[in-house]
């Protein structure tokens, strides 16, 4: 069997298999909730399955049976399979065995796709976004819980986090995933790779329909309409995804605005500081002030494009005194919420965004006046003995927005679902 | 030996070992009467008058017990997998050319499993005890002669007390002792807290042999074992490894899943109104109960609410919580780490008990049910919420009862699981070995939600309003099954029985069978 280089994928030379032969996923008895697989495609003989699983008592039939038909729909009717399976859910060995198909050219363009849920939320523009769970696209036992911690939003990665070889491998297990795991209430959104790479990325993912695409090391403009295109010409009649850009150079912190606004897909911008102080050759402090200046010129930015701000991660996950004193600095700079690394920073992060009680207080009580005042037909709005200015009145109605979006201050039609 | 169906609708064996068996009747069913088993009269001018009751060795301890074919031998799990006492004396006991006897340890760790090759070689004939590991896998593999015999820390002491166990020679290894026998456990450099579990056999068995790597003057401060009751005192280089006896510090996990659970319980215990002034709990050292009581103590101190006392299973944290006042005294049954070692032999707040307190079906009352709440684990539950301890999903045995059985009395019981582990379905239609019946289980706590038992409808009650994911149990499972790929094959098991699971009174509540190869 020889490869098609037409069709496989980036990286498949780079997995190290011998012509012929494809292999994916993890090895070893450290591995949990996932399996290696190893495909030895031959002209006939049928499916010659070897399985070593370590739910062999409860699940051995079934993974026998599932490689037998995921095979099938795959176009390998002839081939040496080993399995050695640590426990992983039937969408990881569905994507495992078509990686490794790829791998081998043995299915060509074939798909394997798990039954589909059809009840994700609904996304918006304007949503919170104080919260987004980074997941290693590569790492499927971290996905299956993860909408189960109220994070607003998981990435499931694609870029940094994924070794090269391993781009084609997670894009599949990224596609499984976002087509049939619960992620809560939360956003779904995926970082792809630049482009081209970025490009494979999309087309692969864009028809389960992800909320938001983050894009890394945006520096110009152009960058975006080239993905935003691409979303233009892939689409199926849907509204497509939201974009974020990420900014992780100084040249992409000048260009900022232009970026803000290159889509109307655009709805935040974020930044990456570890790139960016690279950039800079400056260190990375926990304080962050190598970064006040890119963070700053980002929110003023974003905001002048009407979108958000976002900021990015706090490294040290046991760091909670640090992170919430880091949220609270970064809220006060205009951002509107930031990365997460582990599930135990959600919470702190949102008490981090969330205005304090008096802000709630005071704001509730201008847009109050504010009503009244519209009810009594006065154009001036006074509270106590102070008059209120029009910007006053609306940075309140916007607090007060928020405020109820996380549940602080119960809206008109109830309490909000809760930030915990 | 024949099979019979018990009250919970299991098969079980009406002899075990040649002795006749009650099969379980049903949760408080049993009414045992008559009197109490007691030991033989001795005669203090049988022992020297100075006191000095020390011998050279095992081995000459365990002749002048008279140590004899077929005999009980029980030791204490006191020093966890550290423990270096339990083997040596069951081989000098092979040394000496006994045959059959039977092993009664209050639990097994993977350092027994060279018993494997005394119950090969003939000077073990069976275990009544926990077994897991490779002890777990010759059990379930039907190799042991005798039947495996499953007992709770409580249903060990009935047990014991009622005569249905007959303890020979009791081995308790002493962390401290004096010539006369004093032992305790909270000092010396194999310190380990609590000596409890020796407590029973210290007093009922025909012989007690004391084993110390630490002889003090006469007398032993504090005495939690008796001298009085004690034969021999055997000094040893080491009675253990200290590094595996208690660890170092406890460390909170940073499993977000369980950490989630944990929260799920903690708020639950909230809202529920359980959590308020004067409450009680139990937690053991299990990662997710421990990060239970971290937020129960977060949540306490946000409310200005004390704990009046905690049942352990101690650690480094219930011992912050009584330096700080949030507990008013810590009960401890078995001592987890360095901290719980240093707090149970300089606080007075914090008591060194036994199952005697707090489990024994045959005690008048009992400190577990006067606990407000506990936390617990389960390898299953199903959706009578019956749960197992016991048995893998394949049906191999896993670990012992524990007190497990015995803390489903407290007035709430919480088990906190993952709805599944590595693909293998937690809830389950029906549990593989039935440990606890489901009519004692009140909620169970799940990353995924928290169900609770529909004939606790005062608790259902309580958290109406909350925020919390109150969920039917069987949708819990439903979600899970549809991630993992529908339900799993049942166990492979055949009709031949290797061990019995005995309930708190005595009788027999569920059998495991030999699996398949």
């Amino acid at each position: 069997m020889t490869r098609s280089s037409g069709t496989h994928p980036p990286g498949a030379e780079a997995a190290g298999d011998a012509p012929g032969v494809g292999s994916a996923g993890p090895r070893g008895e450290d591995v949990r909730s996932d399996c290696f697989v190893l495909l030895e495609p031959r002209a006939s003989g049928g499916i010659d399955l070897d399985l070593r699983s370590k739910v062999e008592p409860y699940y051995g039939e079934s993974i026998r049976a599932q490689v037998r038909n995921t095979l099938a729909v795959l176009g390998v009717g002839h081939a040496r399979v080993t399995v050695e399976d640590q426990g992983a859910l039937p969408f990881v060995l569905d994507a495992r065995l078509e990686a490794a198909a790829r791998r081998c050219g043995a299915a060509g363009d074939r798909r394997v796709l798990p039954g589909s849920r059809r009840d994700h939320p609904g996304t918006a523009r304007d949503r919170l976004r104080r919260s987004r769970l980074y997941l290693p696209g590569s790492q499927p036992k971290f996905f299956v819980n993860a909408g189960l911690h109220g994070a607003d939003a998981v990435i499931l990665d694609l870029e940094d986090s994924v070794h090269p070889r391993e781009k084609d491998a997670a894009r599949i297990l990224v596609r499984n995933a976002l087509r049939l795991l619960d992620f809560g209430g939360g956003e779904r959104m995926v970082r792809i790779n630049q482009a081209p790479l970025g490009l494979v990325d999309l087309a692969e993912i864009l028809p389960q329909r992800p909320d938001l695409i983050l894009l890394p090391k945006v520096e110009h403009p152009e960058q975006v309409v080239e993905v935003d295109r691409a979303i233009q010409a892939a689409s199926d009649g849907g509204a497509g995804p939201w974009l974020m850009p990420i900014l992780e150079s100084a040249l992409g912190v000048e260009h900022a605005f232009a970026i803000a606004g290159a889509s109307s897909r655009v709805v935040a911008l974020t930044i990456g500081v570890e790139d960016y102080t690279a950039d800079l050759g400056v260190v990375k402090t926990a304080a962050g002030e190598e970064t006040l200046y890119a963070r700053s010129r980002l929110v003023n930015a974003a905001k002048a494009a009407r979108v958000q701000a976002i900021d990015s991660v706090y490294g040290d996950v046991t760091d909670m005194e640090g992170l919430l004193a880091y949220g609270r600095r970064s809220r006060a700079l205009g951002f509107e919420g930031m990365g997460c690394l582990h599930p135990a920073q959600i919470r702190v992060i949102h008490e981090a965004y969330a205005p304090r009680p008096e802000e709630v207080a005071r704001a509730a009580a201008i847009v109050e006046a504010y009503e009244a005042a519209q009810t009594a037909g006065l154009g001036v709005v006074s509270l106590g003995s102070k008059m209120i200015d029009p910007p006053v009145v609306e940075r309140a109605q916007r607090l007060v927005r928020t405020a109820q979006a996380m549940g602080l201050l119960e809206a008109a039609g109830g309490p909000d679902r809760g930030g915990d | 030996m024949d099979l019979v169906r018990n009250e919970v609708g299991r098969l079980v064996p009406d002899t075990v070992n040649g002795k006749p068996q009650t099969p379980y009747l049903g949760v408080a069913k049993a009414a045992p009467s008559g009197s109490k088993t007691g030991p033989p009269i001795r005669s203090c001018r049988d022992y020297p008058a100075d006191g000095d009751k020390r011998v050279p060795d095992l081995e000459t301890a365990l002749r002048e017990c008279g140590l004899r074919d077929g005999m009980v031998i029980s030791t204490h799990h006191h020093l966890r997998n550290g423990d270096g006492v339990a083997m040596p004396a069951l081989e000098a006991a092979a040394r000496l050319g006994a045959k059959d006897l039977m092993w009664f340890p209050s639990a097994s760790f993977p350092c027994h499993a060279a018993v494997i090759d005394l119950m090969e070689s003939g000077a073990v004939h069976h275990i009544e005890g926990s077994m897991n590991g490779p002890l777990g896998d010759y059990c379930s593999g039907g190799r042991m002669r005798g039947l495996g015999v499953l007992r709770s820390h409580g249903g060990r002491w009935q047990a014991v007390q009622d005569g249905e166990v007959k303890i020979d020679i009791a081995v308790i290894a002493a962390p401290s002792a004096d010539v006369f026998g004093n032992a305790d456990g909270s000092h010396g450099p194999s310190a380990c807290g609590s000596l409890g579990f020796a407590l029973a056999d210290s007093i009922y068995a025909d012989k007690v042999i004391v084993v110390t790597d630490n002889l003090v003057p006469f007398p032993c401060l504090p005495w939690q074992i008796q001298g009085n009751h004690v034969d021999q005192v055997v000094v040893v280089d080491s009675i253990g490894d200290p590094s595996q006896i208690v660890s170092g510090t406890t460390q909170l996990t940073r499993s977000p899943d369980r950490l989630l659970i944990a929260e799920y319980v903690a708020r639950f215990v909230r809202d529920a109104g359980i959590l308020r002034d004067g409450f009680s709990f139990q937690a053991g050292a299990g990662g997710i109960a421990l990060a239970a009581t971290a937020y129960l103590r977060d949540m306490m101190r946000a409310a200005g609410v004390r704990a009046g006392f905690v049942r352990g299973g101690s650690t480094g944290l219930l011992v912050d919580m009584l330096r700080e006042g949030l507990v008013g005294s810590i009960l401890d049954g078995q001592t987890f780490d360095l901290d719980g070692v240093r707090s149970i032999a300089t606080d007075p707040r914090h008591v060194a008990t036994s199952p005697f307190t707090s489990y024994n079906y045959h005690g008048k009352g009992n400190f577990a049910s006067m606990v407000d709440v506990v936390v617990l684990g389960a390898t299953e539950v199903d959706l009578a919420m019956n749960a197992n301890v016991n048995t893998h999903s394949d049906g191999r045995l896993l670990h012992g009862i524990g007190g497990w059985q015995n803390c489903l009395f407290s007035g709430c019981t919480i088990l906190a699981v993952p709805s599944f582990r590595d693909r293998i379905p937690v809830i389950v239609d029906e549990v593989t070995t039935l440990t606890g019946p489901g009519e004692l289980i009140d909620v169970v706590v799940t990353e995924r939600g928290i169900a609770v038992n529909p004939r606790r409808r005062d608790l259902l009650d309580a958290v109406k309003g909350s925020d919390l994911p109150i969920r039917p149990l069987e949708a819990i499972q439903r979600e899970v099954l549809d991630l993992c790929g529908g339900k799993p094959d049942p166990p492979r098991v055949t009709d031949e029985p290797v061990a019995v699971i005995k309930w708190v009174d005595g009788t027999v509540i569920d059998t495991v069978w030999k699996v398949a190869r």
